[in-house]
């Protein structure tokens, strides 16, 4: 029952970073919802659409925008106090943190957010929707069982003892050009002194530094690259799920875990309906289509061939926490550090081969 | 009788309840203030660590400020969980080296301080904001960056709300137990109480004894009262029966003779020997007119005896008005009755009616039994003298005179006994006694000495 009235696809212009942008409306009742995600449109769909199947008096309308985008237009409205989005769901928790740092959302203090921990909630205004580790993907067909990296040393091993055949074969995201992939970076480097070696064994192998979860997945099916670091797991197991050329691996020194964030701008034209979704997505029912739509990943054993699933324990998990301590990385100097320190070990191969 | 007054549990209960509202609105209002002072030096503490912190990570690299803001300043500033949080970095020529450029640089005055404390306003809500400066001295930049760093006030209220909730719960407990110990103590204190209403309450009605109950201080002086009274009460009633016991002997023998003699007079016809009757019963009924005077004489003078404050009079005024008494009633003439007072005032506390009444007695007494003439002598300290020429009593009943059970000679004397005893009973009253002796120029004397309550020789006044 999926009522999918409009549906613009549009290539980004000018810059590779730039997101697909795609708008659909859900439902067709006479209050309007106006959602804005980073999430694709294909994967967020089905959840919308249970909402609005169930509440007939709501029609949403979704806007599938990039990070960058998004966080732009929340900032604008909320200095201009104009009407924008009435949620704001996006992967760049970074971003979304520093909203509800500059005061851009309003509260919403709800008893499904009380299940949330602690480190998927912040000031009752931002919440983490789903739960998405960083996973390294590789090519089942080209990568033997055994080069198959556990953990990160692992990684670092293989790349020194066969840096013949993985040179040039081994990519991660620019993290100049992905909000993202800075993210998971900068995670990792506050995580283990391991990054550091991690970033001098990619230098020795030639590793590329490319942008967008979908082209690195697809280069990766395709045998252009054999493994990708710190890809979004959710996207990979959806297309692992399909596509028997890609395995996924979540590295079992630890695993860096992201939980997409929701927020109601504080100028929202409809934050009733605004709250009800949030609500919704929270409660075991929402949290089952987000499992479905493998954005909240389990870990272990399932009884449901349907969610997506990792083998491992949970105990590794470092969740990235809904804190005011994602804005250092935010933090301009900082940046600009971190970034010219990756740069200066990553070099300048940044183009996909 | 009186009006209801409360009751002193409700009193006390009333007391305490005052005390604790003022005192738990006092505790409530310095828990708050405890609260937020101790919330604040915390959070401040926090918000410091986190500047110096930052300032630590400032460096100047080619002329230019960099900072390397460490991620555990911000960790520490997380801690208040809650808390939006701000910071800005800035040159020596106030501008914004890195955080939000609407932060506001530290006030001018809070130069020399190592850390300087401030509020702000910050996207809608109050702010709190630690500055610590640091000094370059390089060769490429030499002044100061100002390191700013704040958060929002959430945890600091909430902290501020948790100390003042525990701190009220604790006095709330103790007023708690302010309330039960002070309803134990009521309880306790008003035991004694409780215990002298059950003692009297279980007395039967005759029971006029003292009453026995163990007594606090404080209540010692009821308790004392109350026995007082009975004490009172008793000798009241005791001396009620006796006058009534001796006023039905007296009267029983005198009404039973002016029967026999009016039944005599009924059945006698010859006139000469019924005008004889008609005397005697004459006779009889003055001598019952005349006991009958004295029995309620004496009634009075007991009554007064208890009952009526003793003033200071002067017993030479007693002397004179028994001497104008006699005057009148027993028609004596002048060389009858003698006074011999001394020239200064005789000062004694007592009564005055009851003291003439005995001196009035005695006086009667001498008239009728003795030989004139009759002197009242006053003497200091205080004692009134009746002396007469006659034998008087005989020694023998000097001991007895004027005794309950000394009826005999009372009726022998057709009276005389129950003015002795009112005389007695009035020395008695006035803590002095009654004394007979034999005057050396002969004669019998009668001394009302009122030994206690003598006031002195004149010392109150000149003679009148």
């Amino acid at each position: 029952m999926r009522r999918l009235i409009a549906l613009i696809l549009a290539l980004g212009l000018g810059a590779p970073a730039a997101a697909q942008e795609a708008v659909a409306t859900f439902g067709s009742g006479p209050e309007v919802l106006r959602v804005e995600g980073s999430t694709d449109l294909a994967v967020f769909g089905p959840v919308l659409e249970a909402f609005a199947s169930a509440r007939p008096g709501i029609s949403i309308v979704y806007e599938q925008r990039g990070t960058n985008d998004l966080f732009s237009r929340a900032a604008d409205a909320c200095a201009n106090a104009a009407q924008g989005a009435d949620v704001v769901i996006s992967s760049a928790i970074d971003l979304q943190v520093k909203l509800v740092n500059d005061g851009c959302a309003q509260p919403h203090r709800t008893a499904a957010a009380e299940l949330l921990p602690g480190w998927a909630r912040w000031r009752d205004e931002l919440f983490g929707l789903t739960f998405e580790p960083a996973v390294i993907v590789y090519n089942r067909a080209l990568v033997p069982a055994a080069d198959v990296p556990a953990t990160r040393f692992d990684l670092i091993d293989l790349l020194r003892a066969k840096p013949a055949r993985y040179a040039g074969k081994v990519a991660t995201y620019d993290i100049e050009q992905s909000g993202l992939g800075y993210l998971f970076a900068f995670a990792d480097s506050q995580e283990a002194t391991t990054f550091g070696r991690l970033m001098e064994a990619f230098e020795r192998a030639d590793a590329v530094a490319t942008c967008c979860s979908a082209e690195l997945i697809d280069a990766v099916a395709e045998g252009r690259f054999l493994i990708a670091y710190n890809l979004l797991g959710s996207y990979a197991l959806a297309r692992a799920a399909e596509d028997a050329r890609i395995g996924v691996v979540a590295p079992s020194d630890y695993t860096l875990a992201l939980s997409r964030a929701a927020m109601v701008p504080r100028h929202a034209t409809n934050p009733r309906a605004a709250k009800a979704l949030i609500d919704y997505l929270l409660s075991p029912e929402g949290r089952f289509g987000l499992a479905q739509a493998s954005l909240i990943v389990s870990f272990g054993e399932t009884d449901d061939p349907a969610t997506a699933t990792l083998s491992g324990t949970p105990s590794t998990l470092r969740p990235i926490a809904l804190s005011p301590a994602l804005l250092v990385g935010l933090d301009r100097q900082k940046r600009a550090l971190f970034t010219a320190q990756w740069r200066s070990i990553m070099g300048s191969r940044d183009a996909l081969p | 009788m009186t009006e209801r007054a409360p009751s002193i549990a409700v009193r006390l209960g009333l007391a305490v309840a005052l005390v604790l509202a003022v005192g738990g609105l006092g505790a409530a209002l310095a828990a708050l203030a405890y609260g937020r002072e101790a919330a604040r030096e915390a959070y401040d503490r926090l918000l410091a660590g986190a500047a110096f912190d930052i300032a630590r990570s400032v460096s100047v690299s080619a002329g230019a400020v960099a900072v390397d803001i460490p991620v555990s300043a911000f960790e520490l500033l997380a801690l208040a969980p809650e808390d939006r949080v701000v910071y800005r970095v800035i040159d020596r020529e106030g501008a914004t080296v890195t955080g939000y450029d609407l932060v506001p640089p530290p006030p001018r005055a809070s130069q020399g301080a190592e850390v300087a404390f401030y509020g702000a306003e910050f996207g809608g809500e109050p702010v709190r904001l630690a500055a610590v400066r640091r000094r370059f001295a390089e060769r490429a930049y030499s002044g100061e960056v100002a390191v700013v760093v704040g958060h929002t006030l959430r945890a600091r209220s909430t902290l501020a709300w948790d100390i003042a909730r525990k701190a009220m719960w604790l006095a709330a407990a103790g007023g708690l137990c302010l309330v039960v110990l002070t309803a134990a103590a009521v309880r306790s204190a008003l035991g004694p109480l409780r215990r002298v209403e059950a003692a009297l309450a279980g007395r039967r009605p005759e029971d006029l004894s003292p009453l026995d109950v163990e007594t606090p201080r404080e209540i010692r002086a009821t308790v004392g009262a109350i026995n007082g009274f009975m004490a009172r009460l008793a000798r009241r009633m005791d001396a009620m029966q006796a006058y009534i016991a001796d006023a039905a002997h007296q009267l029983r023998t005198p009404v039973a003779a002016l029967s026999a003699q009016a039944e005599l007079a009924a059945e006698e016809a010859d006139p000469e020997r019924l005008r004889a009757l008609a005397a005697r019963i004459r006779g009889c009924a003055a001598g019952l007119g005349r006991l009958t005077d004295q029995l309620l004489n004496q009634a009075l003078v007991m009554h007064r005896a208890d009952a009526v404050p003793r003033e200071e009079l002067d017993l030479r005024m007693v002397a004179i008005r028994v001497a104008e008494a006699s005057d009148h009633d027993l028609a004596s003439t002048p060389e009858d009755l003698r006074l011999d007072l001394p020239e200064d005032r005789v000062s004694v506390e007592g009564d005055a009616l009851s003291l003439i009444e005995a001196t009035k007695n005695l006086v009667n007494n001498a008239l009728r039994y003795g030989v004139p003439p009759v002197t009242i002598t006053v003497r200091a300290p205080g004692a009134i003298d009746v002396t007469d020429r006659g034998a008087g009593l005989p020694e023998a009943t000097w001991e007895q005179a004027g005794q309950r059970f000394a009826r005999s000679e009372a009726n022998a004397q057709g009276g005389a006994g129950i003015g002795l005893a009112i005389v007695r009973a009035v020395a008695e009253a006035h803590g002095g006694r009654m004394v007979f002796s034999r005057p050396a120029r002969g004669g019998f004397r009668a001394t009302l000495d009122l030994g206690a309550a003598a006031l002195g020789d004149g010392a109150k006044g000149g003679p009148q």
